[in-house]
């Protein structure tokens, strides 16, 4: 296209003008925000590198990537293989998953008279976000929850409206525990809602069921905590109701550390051990494993050894929880290919 | 006697519909000021508490750590309008006089038509447009592929105002220019275009406050960026982007920060707004 | 030489052919030939320089379109008409419809216009026809404000006053006493079509009003004296008056559409985002611009992003179309009376 040849060399002109200031910019998942966006607070104010981060959702985070038009990026949804092939293919380079943290998806709530504490079946969660269960006082929901002041008030579904990650890991549990889940709805960063209304990025959830009392939403743990919002116990593989702390996630956690495919792509839902929250998940950063600009790979590649070393300090105080110590160690080698 | 009470009686009919209907006027005109007063008193009533020096100054904290401030919002703001202009004026204005004084024609009714089109296309349309041609081809959302977003959305205004002003210039100007012996294109750059400057110049203030406000536009172009930033290669921050961000984020002071945003634009485009009025009314007086 | 400097100067030609042909005659009489020759090459640079930028804004619209037509070959290919028949938005089957969001613009738009219309041409006959110059300049500055309000303030101003109030005043009142209309049914989200129809009547009504209020007061003042003077009331009189305006009425009405169409931040902002048909107006739905804003910087397949395109394609083909028959509508109504 000429047009574009004529943008280019505008661009080119332009570039010259502006000064030199070591800057990465990423987008996507929304999940880790909370903590990236102090990562990132933190660690302009120790090296002066700035890594601009945009919460655009992890649907954002794998396209953005595969365009070129970020220099990295971030979701809580493993890139698809086609997906990493098209990248391959349209920027001539690899991907590479880097995990950072690992976080819970909880089911929060807003139903002042009921308080903290609802426990959930897998089956009752599906019900729920098939839009089959639609009242509070459901016999689903009553049944493990004997002595809880539940009403016949409406429930109201809140899901997310952009490409998220969150909701990858959220209906890729759903898919995992619900047959007619997984044939009328599946897994995906983006899929067809059955019922509900949609928010933009964990935020907006998080936003939405905290104005709207009757509601029922799925957001990253630190959302819910942070905003006061009560979440509810889930009934693991195992039979038990675990509260979603560091520790259940953690745990949910162990079994995938000791046994990490290559490129670091896997799933934790729905995992095994008795105190194991189940719907628990990996957040990885995507980059590039040659990047355009050799100081911009060096700056990535000393802010990830930071991120495994320093950086995972932060994360329990923000409510994620750290990678497992055998993770790093994987991460921390796989860091030095990057250029 | 009969026909004289029915005629009454319509007379008095006629009275009371035609009191209904101008209570009606008078209803609507006191509903449509209602949303005026209540977006005002909300946005200053909510945002002005959380206006104060650091606002202007700091920058946003970490996500859910009360304080800072938008500084690099209110400042890629301005430079967004900057590039904007950059890019939307120079084509608006000379398209402008090429209708104004050229465009008496076909192809002149064409490109009319066009600028016509354009300004009707929907703000988000034009940031598809300029996500494909910029930030695909640059690799990079930037600051420019902002302003040529606004930039775009502002030539349908500043054509149209630049053709209607350069019009009203009486020809007398341009015939006594030419029989001074000066050639056409100085007539119109010199006289013409200064004669006709103070309106064009309302054009330009009315597509900046236009543009000054748009979200949809920078949400694949200049993105958003929580440092500061005055690179126009790189993403950079803006306040209409921050209070949409900010309004969904479920954090309060996020919020509360959000309504302070929409002060401080909407005190921008008042300026705008104002500045027009002014600068219409001195020209008013120089006629 | 004569025949030469008016073609090069086709609006002297037209306009005021007579009076510069002289000046030109009286120029080429007294200038030498160094003079007359550099008179044309400027002449022509500046001239052919603003044909330029003209041509810009032409190719402008054209690099537009061309844009996203090539940009949304593949769902087109794929889903042909279907693509605005078929109601399934399904990324995870590659499944794509644009019905739902055709259906979100179209209702929400029309929801705008049913509350923004009758009041605007009120306003717009008090402003015009009944109001003392007192009242009618700060009423017309006020109107004219609502007008400069960004998108981005409705939005914000939607989700933490308009919502929380329909949710708790307006939709449980409409389903206690119009509950049995299919209209008003489902559970008071607050977010949803009814939010969003509100939100956009805001918004157009200073538009509609405006120009309705010009159109009115070009019809010449002696329409209204006759009436008056044959003993017709007020309103009779503006009956009159909005008689001859109607058309120029339409016309601001369709710009009114035109811009709800194309809105995208508020109406995304107290949507709810749902890609859904649904007879309630309690029921959230979807907008073409809000789909575009939500999901255009993530949609990971070409066909995914292929459907968005054509998405705004459709919205930019029906803006066009509803902004020209505004225009003409306006252009013809103000024009009856010169």
């Amino acid at each position: 296209m000429p047009t574009k040849s004529i943008v280019l060399s505008l661009f080119l002109t332009f570039s010259g003008l502006s000064y030199a200031q070591t800057q990465l910019n990423g987008a996507g998942a929304t999940f880790p925000y909370v903590l990236y966006s102090k990562w990132f607070d933190v660690y302009k104010q120790k090296t002066g590198v700035q890594f601009n981060y945009q919460s655009i959702g992890s649907g954002g985070g794998i396209k953005q990537i595969i365009e070129g038009t970020v220099d990295f990026g971030a979701t809580d949804g493993p890139m698809k293989d086609e997906q990493l092939a098209e990248t391959s293919k349209k920027q001539g380079v690899d991907v590479l998953h880097i995990p950072t943290v690992l976080g819970a998806v909880v089911v929060t709530y807003n139903l002042p008279q009921l308080g903290a504490g609802l426990k959930l079946t897998p089956e009752t969660l599906a019900g729920i976000f098939l839009g089959e269960v639609t009242k509070w006082n459901d016999r689903r929901i009553a049944s493990t929850n004997p002595g809880k002041n539940l009403s016949d008030q409406t429930i109201i579904v809140a899901h997310r409206s952009d490409g998220s990650g969150t909701s990858f890991i959220f209906t890729d549990y759903l898919s995992k525990v619900s047959k007619q889940w997984e044939t009328k709805v599946g897994r995906g960063t983006s899929v067809r809602w059955p019922t509900g209304l949609g928010a933009k990025g964990n935020e907006g959830v998080a936003g939405l069921v905290k104005q709207t009392e009757g509601s029922i939403g799925y957001v990253e743990l630190a959302y819910a905590v942070k905003n006061h919002l009560p979440y509810a116990w889930m009934k693991n593989k195992a039979g038990e109701f675990i509260e979603p702390t560091l520790e259940s996630v953690s745990a949910a956690a162990a079994g995938a550390a000791k046994d990490m495919p290559e490129d670091f792509r896997v799933s934790i839902t729905n995992a095994d051990g008795k105190s194991s929250y189940p719907i628990s998940g990996f957040t990885w950063l995507l980059v590039y494993k040659k990047n355009r600009d050799k100081s911009k790979g060096e700056a990535l590649v000393n802010f990830l050894k930071w991120a495994m070393a320093d950086g995972q300090s932060y994360a329990s105080d923000l409510l994620y929880a750290p990678l497992p110590k055998e993770v790093i160690k994987l991460v921390e080698v796989r860091v030095q290919s990057i250029k | 006697m009969k026909s004289a009470t029915l005629t009454n009686g319509r007379f008095y009919r006629r009275k009371a519909m035609n009191f209904f209907m101008n209570s009606l006027a008078w209803a609507s005109a006191l509903m449509a000021v209602t949303p005026v007063l209540l977006i005002f008193f909300y946005t200053v009533g909510k945002g002005a508490s959380y206006i104060d020096l650091d606002f202007f100054t700091h920058m946003p904290r970490p996500v859910g750590e009360p304080g800072g401030g938008m500084a690099n919002a209110i400042l890629g703001t301005l430079i967004l309008l900057g590039l904007g202009s950059v890019v939307g004026l120079p084509i608006g204005i000379l398209a402008g006089i090429y209708l104004a004084e050229f465009g008496r024609n076909k192809f002149g009714e064409v490109v009319r038509f066009m600028t016509d089109v354009l300004s009707g296309v929907p703000s988000i349309v034009v940031g598809v447009v300029a996500y494909t041609l910029v930030v695909l081809p640059m690799k990079q959302f930037s600051a420019l592929a902002g302003g040529v977003a606004l930039g775009i959305l502002m030539i349908p205004t500043v054509t149209r105002t630049s053709e209607e002003m350069i019009r009203l210039v009486p020809d007398s100007y341009r015939e006594a220019g030419l029989a001074l012996g000066i050639p056409q294109w100085k007539t119109t750059l010199r006289i013409v275009l200064r004669t006709a400057f103070t309106g064009i110049t309302t054009g330009v203030l009315l597509a900046m406050a236009r543009i000054a406000g748009e979200t949809a536009p920078l949400l694949f172009t200049a993105l958003g960026n929580r440092f500061w930033s005055t690179a126009i290669d790189q993403p950079i921050a803006s306040l209409p982007v921050f209070i949409y961000d900010y309004a969904k984020a479920p954090f309060e002071d996020w919020n509360n920060q959000a309504w302070a945003a929409a002060l401080v634009l909407i005190f921008m485009i008042s300026i705008l707004s104002f500045t027009i009025r002014f600068v219409t009314r001195s020209r008013f007086q120089n006629d | 030489m004569e025949e030469e400097t008016i073609v090069e100067n086709p609006r002297s030609q037209e306009q005021t052919g007579d009076v510069v042909s002289v000046g030109s005659d009286l120029l080429s009489g007294v200038t030498d030939k160094r003079r007359v020759r550099k008179y044309n090459l400027g002449d022509l640079l500046f001239k052919n320089l603003t044909v330029l930028f003209a041509v810009v804004v032409l190719m402008l619209v054209l690099l537009m379109a061309f844009e996203m037509y090539d940009g949304s070959k593949l769902s087109f290919q794929e889903f042909g008409t279907g693509f605005v028949t078929s109601s399934s938005w399904d990324p995870v089957e590659e499944d794509y419809g644009a019905l739902p969001f055709m259906y979100g613009t179209i209702v929400s738009s029309l929801l705008a216009l049913l509350i923004a219309l009758p009041l605007s041409v009120g306003v717009a006959i008090f402003l015009s026809e009944l109001a003392p110059s007192w009242v009618e300049r700060p009423v017309s500055f006020m109107v004219e404000l609502l007008a400069g309000v960004p998108s981005i303030v409705y939005g914000l101003w939607g989700i933490f006053v308009l919502v929380p109030w329909i949710r708790k005043t307006v939709e449980p009142f409409l389903s206690d006493h119009l509950g049995f209309l299919p209209l008003f049914r489902g559970a008071p989200y607050g977010f949803g079509m009814l939010a969003a129809g509100m939100i956009l009547a805001v918004m157009i009504l200073p538009i509609i009003a405006s120009i309705s209020r010009d159109v009115l007061r070009s019809v010449p003042r002696l329409q209204r004296e006759a009436a008056l003077a044959i003993g017709a009331t007020q309103w009779e009189t503006t009956r009159i008056v909005l008689r001859d305006s109607r058309s120029g009425i339409l016309g601001a009405t369709m710009l009114g559409l035109g811009r709800a169409i194309g809105e995208t931040m508020a109406v995304t902002m107290v949507i709810g985002n749902r890609p859904e048909i649904s007879f309630s107006l309690f029921d959230p739905g979807y907008t073409m611009a809000s789909v575009i804003a939500n999901e255009f910087t993530e949609a990971t397949t070409e066909m995914y992003i292929n459907a968005l395109i054509e998405v705004a394609f459709i919205l930019f083909v029906i803006t066009i179309v509803v902004n020209m028959l505004a225009r003409l509508l306006v252009w013809s109504a103000t024009r009856k009376w010169k």
